[in-house]
């Protein structure tokens, strides 16, 4: 996974609440077990005409400079819904680097984690100011984030925001997880095999 | 200071040698730490992975393309219940764009990594998460991950059970562990009694719509109380499933006798001298007395009444005797006035539109929410003698093939085929629209599902959420209605 250290450039403001995995990536949207090929998907239903792939110049993805967004900024309960992990490949693909929201759906979070892509918590008031930095100049101000000083910056503004420590290492070093715990094998097998003489009910499969 | 217990798992202590009251999820946590990976993150061990067809394969194939093993296949189990038709006579074609090869793809990675997968016509197939239970595959106190934000459901057993994205399950299947973040600890208690005709999905309803949809903080939720402890594992069920709707990362109930019960004798149940153990193992889950929560919620469950949502969130909700659609004018925040309007948009309605008697054109019965027999009961006892409204496109998909078997043997399929309704082979089916599947020409649906996004059943479906009474009700009149109607 490529480490995230920091990204600066286009924000889009997405600003409603509870925005769900089912308007990120529909599930008509997955027709085929490839895992590429979603960034034209993202969002489909709000972004193109309906049956078609004709953009929708109401929506912002579809809107200069938006449509080379690098960012989205959010409201509350951003990615809430199912677990699909194609609604953070659509961003990733697309070119999203990093969600700006006030709070996000645990399991969306988590597979952001997995795929280098920066979910940043901030206070409604703080991503309020940053969508009004943004509209009023049309989406030319710039928003700059930076994991490793934990800051959100646009037009001489900083917010500081904080992450779980083993999330953020995660997205800072682009760690393979599995290998990391594959490291661990020893402690694994050790717990197993307490485990077995505590709970055997476990471990036994009828056939 | 940490010390041995008679449950063979460490517990803290202080340091006067008093055990540190802990949460019915801190215990199990306990019990299932393999290693500590900083100052919030554990790695935790997975007693039970579960996979389904629309990401279980892409999860295997990314282990082997990574050249890894599946750690222990015994732990692991597969079904067909996601894009699979529900139609009589189904095959691997699929109505779903794609779906053929999904199953196909799940079949042949399953099979290579040497795990038994229920396929289509296995008598044990049907949704994953009302099997899982229902096969004694999860039982209480177990960790169990899966592929579908909906395993939650799990948790009315007493199980910690949570959905995974295909990343962390290929982590599940390759090491047997999921790093975890220790969530936050909220309670959520109900005492009182419910009224008549209230099930467990006004409860959840009621407390989204109460609360809203990100309420649940991300926490681990323990749904306790008299009222709770009154609902049946299928209600605590129901209650669980709908967590992830509140923003939970997980629910669960502390097991008790009316679970060891539904538990017992059931085919992967532990049987012998291994249920005997297990038993004892589960009567130590519960909160502790002086257990400390990070949020606390009381509701008097006297005060539900019949739920029904009119929006696009589970948060837009309302009593269905009284509601009405609210107005956003004097919303002052303008994130959340416009997420209403958008609502209230694409629903087709206006502020102050009564929700009772709104036209309905397809009514839904279904999904790991309400279609185990308990809900299939309680819709059938609205519908026995009666017949839905002209027009109304009704369907009655069973949670599994064991509940359609039973609902049979019952005669239920006689009433709800007598009623009107389509009667459907096991699946998740119009839960979701894959691009296939569809309620036609209807736009305004009534369903026991859990999800009301926008699109979610259809392009440009209406859904609104409700108990199987509820449902029933709806379609017998045609219109929105509340089922203490049809008597208590």
């Amino acid at each position: 996974m490529t480490p995230f250290l920091r990204v600066e450039g286009v924000a889009a403001p997405l600003p409603i609440d509870n925005v769900d995995t089912d308007a990120m990536i529909p599930s008509r949207e997955t027709q085929s077990v490839s895992r590429s090929g979603y960034g034209e998907r993202l969002f489909a239903y709000w972004r193109y005409e309906a049956g078609t792939r004709v953009p929708r110049s109401d929506f912002v993805l579809n809107r200069p400079p938006f449509d080379r967004a690098v960012i989205i900024l959010a409201g509350a309960n951003y990615g809430c819904g199912s677990s699909r992990e194609a609604a953070v490949w659509s961003h990733v693909q697309f070119g999203i680097r990093c969600v700006i929201a006030e709070s996000y759906g645990a399991i969306f979070y988590n597979n952001c984690i997995r795929n280098g892509l920066l979910p940043v918590t901030l206070a409604t008031e703080s991503v309020a100011q940053i969508i009004d930095v943004v509209a009023s100049s049309n989406g030319t101000a710039l928003v700059a984030v930076d994991l490793e000083a934990e800051t959100v910056a646009t037009e001489g503004r900083t917010y500081g925001f904080s992450m779980k420590a083993h999330d953020r290492d995660m997205l800072l070093t682009g760690a393979d997880e599995i290998a990391l715990t594959l490291k661990r094998r020893d402690e694994i097998d050790a717990f197993r095999a307490k485990d077995r003489v505590d709970r055997p009910w476990i471990y036994h499969r009828p056939r | 200071m940490r010390l041995a217990c008679n449950l063979q798992c460490e517990i803290e202590v202080t340091e006067v040698g008093v055990a540190m009251p802990r949460t019915l999820v801190e215990k199990i946590w306990a019990l299932h730490q393999v290693a500590s990976l900083g100052q919030d993150t554990d790695l935790i061990y997975i007693d039970r992975h579960f996979m389904h067809e629309r990401s279980g394969g892409r999860m295997l194939d990314g282990v082997a393309q990574a050249g890894r093993a599946v750690f222990d296949p015994d732990l692991t189990y597969a079904v067909l219940d996601h894009i699979v038709d529900t139609d009589p006579g189904r095959t691997d074609i699929t109505k779903a764009p794609g779906g053929s090869d999904f199953i196909r793809f799940f079949r042949e990675n399953a099979a290579r990594a040497g795990i038994e997968l229920i396929d289509l016509e296995d008598q044990r197939q049907g949704i994953v998460h009302v099997i899982a239970p229902e096969l004694g595959i999860a039982t209480p106190g177990m960790t169990l991950v899966c592929g579908d934000s909906h395993t939650c459901t799990v948790g009315g057993i007493g199980a910690l059970a949570w959905g995974i994205g295909v990343t962390q399950g290929e982590h599940a299947l390759s090491t047997q562990c999921v790093p975890l973040k220790r969530p936050s600890q909220m309670r959520v208690t109900l005492n009182g009694r419910l009224p008549p005709r209230v099930l467990a999905k006004d409860i959840i309803l009621y407390l989204i719509a109460d609360i809203g949809a990100a309420g649940g903080k991300g926490a681990a939720i323990e749904f306790a109380g008299s009222a709770i402890r009154a609902l049946s594992p299928e209600g605590r069920m129901t209650l669980c499933n709908m967590a992830v709707e509140f923003g939970g990362w997980t629910g669960i109930v502390a097991p008790d006798d009316s679970v060891f019960a539904y538990v017992k004798g059931r085919p992967y149940a532990p049987q012998g001298a291994h249920w005997d153990l297990a038993l004892h193992h589960w009567r130590e889950l519960y909160s502790d007395e002086d257990a400390v929560f990070d949020h606390d919620i009381e509701i008097d469950a006297s005060a539900i009444r019949p739920q029904v949502t009119w929006g696009t969130s589970g948060e837009h909700g309302t009593d269905i005797e009284c509601g009405r659609v609210p107005d956003s004018a004097g919303i002052a925040d303008p994130v959340r006035q416009a997420s209403m309007l958008a609502a209230q948009q694409y629903m087709a309605l206006e502020p102050g539109d009564a929700v009772a008697g709104l036209p309905i054109e397809a009514a839904f019965i279904g999904s790991c929410t309400n279609a185990r027999i308990e809900d299939l009961r309680e819709a059938a006892g609205i519908l026995a003698g009666r017949h839905v409204a002209p027009g109304i496109m009704a369907l009655c998909v069973p949670g599994s093939a064991s509940v359609k078997r039973a609902a049979e043997a019952e005669g239920l399929d006689r009433i709800f085929q007598d009623a009107g309704f389509q009667w459907r082979e096991a699946g998740c089916s119009l839960c979701f629209y894959a691009g296939g599947d569809s309620f036609g020409a209807a736009r305004r649906v009534i369903s026991t599902t859990n999800r009301n996004f926008q699109n979610r059943q259809g392009p440009g479906v209406r859904t609104h959420l409700a108990s199987p009474a509820t449902v029933a009700a709806s379609a017998v009149t045609g219109r929105i209605t509340d089922p203490r109607h049809f008597g208590a």
